[in-house]
């Protein structure tokens, strides 16, 4: 949990988006993240993301609800309560391996989500930090981190020379916080500088 | 575009490769003839015709699959596939040799009398192949087969033509181009319903389930389809990637590998699903009159188990294998990785094929089924192999590679998973 200063620059266009995220990152600024209000192809690309691990951490919750139900069912089935079920052998894979397909799902699914909520910070009474409020809307919203070093009004100027129609200054918590966007209780002071 | 390698031009060693195989398949039928087809022994017999029969219908629907993709992707207004359309409708042109072929198969199944293959070709005596005798009869069947690959041929030469129209003239504007969707959808719909009542549904039970006449289960055709499918949609990756290596096909990246990727494991996966729901509403249930099927693949002390370790290859084959190497986003859009389980996959559908028609017709008097594979059976596949190679390069050759006056088109170049 930090706050820093952030220099923000908002969009109205895909293709001015990409070539100021393009020009952003040949200029050696550090790019916080884009906010945009429906997803974009390429733009991951662009911004130099990795991939996710998602689904690599989907691969492994489904493997573990495979394992759960396998051992689970073959242990009732065959140590713990054996039952005679219209003569069919103890070990009945054929007949769990529905029950093992839909807890592998289950798993992988709730697992995801799950994930996916921590990896976006997102959870029911946590706030985050809204860079523009039209970022849900009709702009796109870069985010430059800053540092000791940089010079705003310099970035602020760049910003606008690539077609920013809207920048600004902003001091803000980086990662989530507790508290409700209807009472909301500012652990720190946002101090905006319009430009 | 004129930069673009339009036309293909076959290479001698492509034409020789191709030649080469189908010299072995017609030297393979030949010797195969000598050797079982000729005998007045209907079992060994029956094993020249069951190989004929397995293969001919196999590449035969494996081909035919390719067409069932342009219908499908035409009706879902799909426009990805575009780019390497022209690729999926030179394999769709093998059906009109392979129906050729089949044709003949099947047709000298029904008039030379083979009831040791089509037991139902004589039920006198036996109820309940008397029951089935309205749908299993010569009649039907032979009605059937030729109205069958005669509609395929049709329907798939018209939904080529109506996609070559289009490179001479170009459509003027959006109002014409709406019409020609239309058209399109049209005529890929008319193909779908023959293809629902065919491949879907009757045709599998006509030509490989009555093989078991006893037997019957109502998802035999799905798995049939599926498994047909899921080899076509490999051949389509094999002929693109060696295009694409070749140095042709300048417009397909790995954003459209990716998605015939996604296809071929969506695929296995649906046919395992198949596999499974066949296997365990029979294992459940239990009725002798059902599990004969699967004691005749998986065997039993009484009945042997010649087929036991076909069976389960084919499981690791077409399920373990593609869920486990084509489940990652790299490995769909990999050359190589694509190449390699296209190959498997073509392979692993055609041991399934082997499983599905044999197990019956080499069953001896004691009931014990016998997996004789050999060199035949082999040689005959490379033939099938050798005459999709051919007639699909032959067929690129005299259409250009790419539709470009398709409207979709541009939005199959900018493609992007």
């Amino acid at each position: 949990m930090s706050v820093k200063k952030f220099v923000v620059g908002c969009f109205d266009e895909e293709t001015k988006l990409f070539a100021a995220v393009k020009n952003v990152r040949k200029a050696g600024y550090k790019i916080h993240d884009v906010y945009t209000p429906f997803p974009i192809h390429g733009l991951d690309r662009v911004m130099g993301l990795r991939d996710t691990s998602l689904h690599t951490a989907g691969f492994i919750y489904g493997i573990t609800g495979t394992t759960t139900a396998l051992s689970f069912i073959s242990w009732v089935f065959t140590k713990d309560w054996p039952l005679n079920i219209g003569g069919k052998p103890h070990f009945a894979l054929p007949a769990w391996i529905p029950i093992m397909f839909e807890l592998t799902v289950l798993f992988a699914a709730v697992g995801m989500v799950l994930t996916f909520c921590y990896l976006c910070q997102l959870a029911p009474f946590v706030k985050k930090h809204h860079f523009h409020l039209r970022a849900t809307d009709d702009l796109f919203v870069m985010v430059i981190e800053t540092t000791a070093k940089t010079n705003e009004a310099e970035a602020l100027a760049f910003l606008q020379q690539l077609g920013a129609v809207e920048t600004n200054v902003q001091e803000a918590e980086t990662g989530w916080w507790l508290g409700r966007y209807d009472k909301d209780t500012m652990p720190f002071q946002v101090r905006e500088a319009s430009v | 575009m004129s930069s673009f390698k339009e036309y293909f031009e076959i290479s001698p060693r492509y034409r020789n490769w191709s030649f080469g195989l189908m010299g072995v398949g017609v030297l393979s039928v030949i010797v195969g003839y000598i050797m079982y087809g000729s005998s007045a022994d209907e079992a060994v017999n029956a094993r020249f015709w069951g190989t004929m029969l397995q293969n001919s219908v196999y590449f035969l629907l494996v081909v035919n699959a390719a067409m069932f993709f342009i219908c499908a992707t035409t009706l879902g207004m799909g426009a990805f596939q575009m780019s390497f359309r022209r690729v999926t409708e030179a394999i769709s042109v093998a059906v009109i040799p392979l129906g050729v072929i089949g044709l003949v198969v099947l047709l000298s199944l029904i008039f030379t009398d083979k009831h040791h293959i089509y037991h139902w070709l004589n039920p006198h005596g036996d109820k309940i192949l008397e029951g089935k005798s309205v749908f299993l009869n010569k009649g039907f069947y032979i009605v059937w087969t030729i109205l069958t690959i005669g509609l395929w041929m049709v329907l798939g030469y018209k939904m080529r033509a109506l996609s070559r129209e289009l490179d001479e003239n170009p459509l003027p504007d959006v109002e014409s181009g709406k019409k020609y969707i239309f058209k399109n959808t049209v005529w890929a719909s008319l193909f779908l319903v023959w293809f629902a009542l065919t491949v879907a549904s009757t045709i599998p039970w006509l030509w490989l389930m009555s093989i078991d006449a006893h037997w019957y289960s109502t998802m035999y055709s799905w798995y049939t389809f599926a498994s047909t499918f899921v080899a076509g949609m490999s051949v389509i990756a094999l002929f693109t990637i060696y295009l694409k290596n070749k140095g042709y096909l300048e417009l397909v990246n790995e954003e459209h590998l990716h998605d015939i990727g996604k296809f071929m494991f969506a695929f296995s996966i649906f046919w395992t699903y198949l596999w499974f729901s066949q296997y365990m509403l029979i294992w459940y249930s239990n009725q002798p009159e059902e599990t004969i099927y699967f004691i005749d693949r998986i065997g039993n002390r009484e009945h042997g188990n010649g087929f036991k370790g076909i069976f389960f290859i084919n499981l690791i084959i077409n399920f373990i294998c593609p869920l486990l190497i084509l489940m990652r986003r790299g490995s769909k859009r990999n050359y190589t990785t694509m190449t390699f389980m296209a190959a498997l996959i073509i392979f692993g559908h055609w041991l399934d094929f082997y499983q599905m028609v044999f197990p019956a017709i080499t069953k001896d008097a004691n009931g014990i089924t016998h997996a004789n594979m050999n060199l035949f059976d082999f040689g005959v596949a490379a033939g099938f192999v050798g005459l999709i190679m051919f007639s699909t390069a032959r067929a690129l050759t005299k259409a250009p590679l790419t539709a470009k006056n398709h409207p979709f088109f541009k939005e199959s170049i900018i493609h992007h998973t």
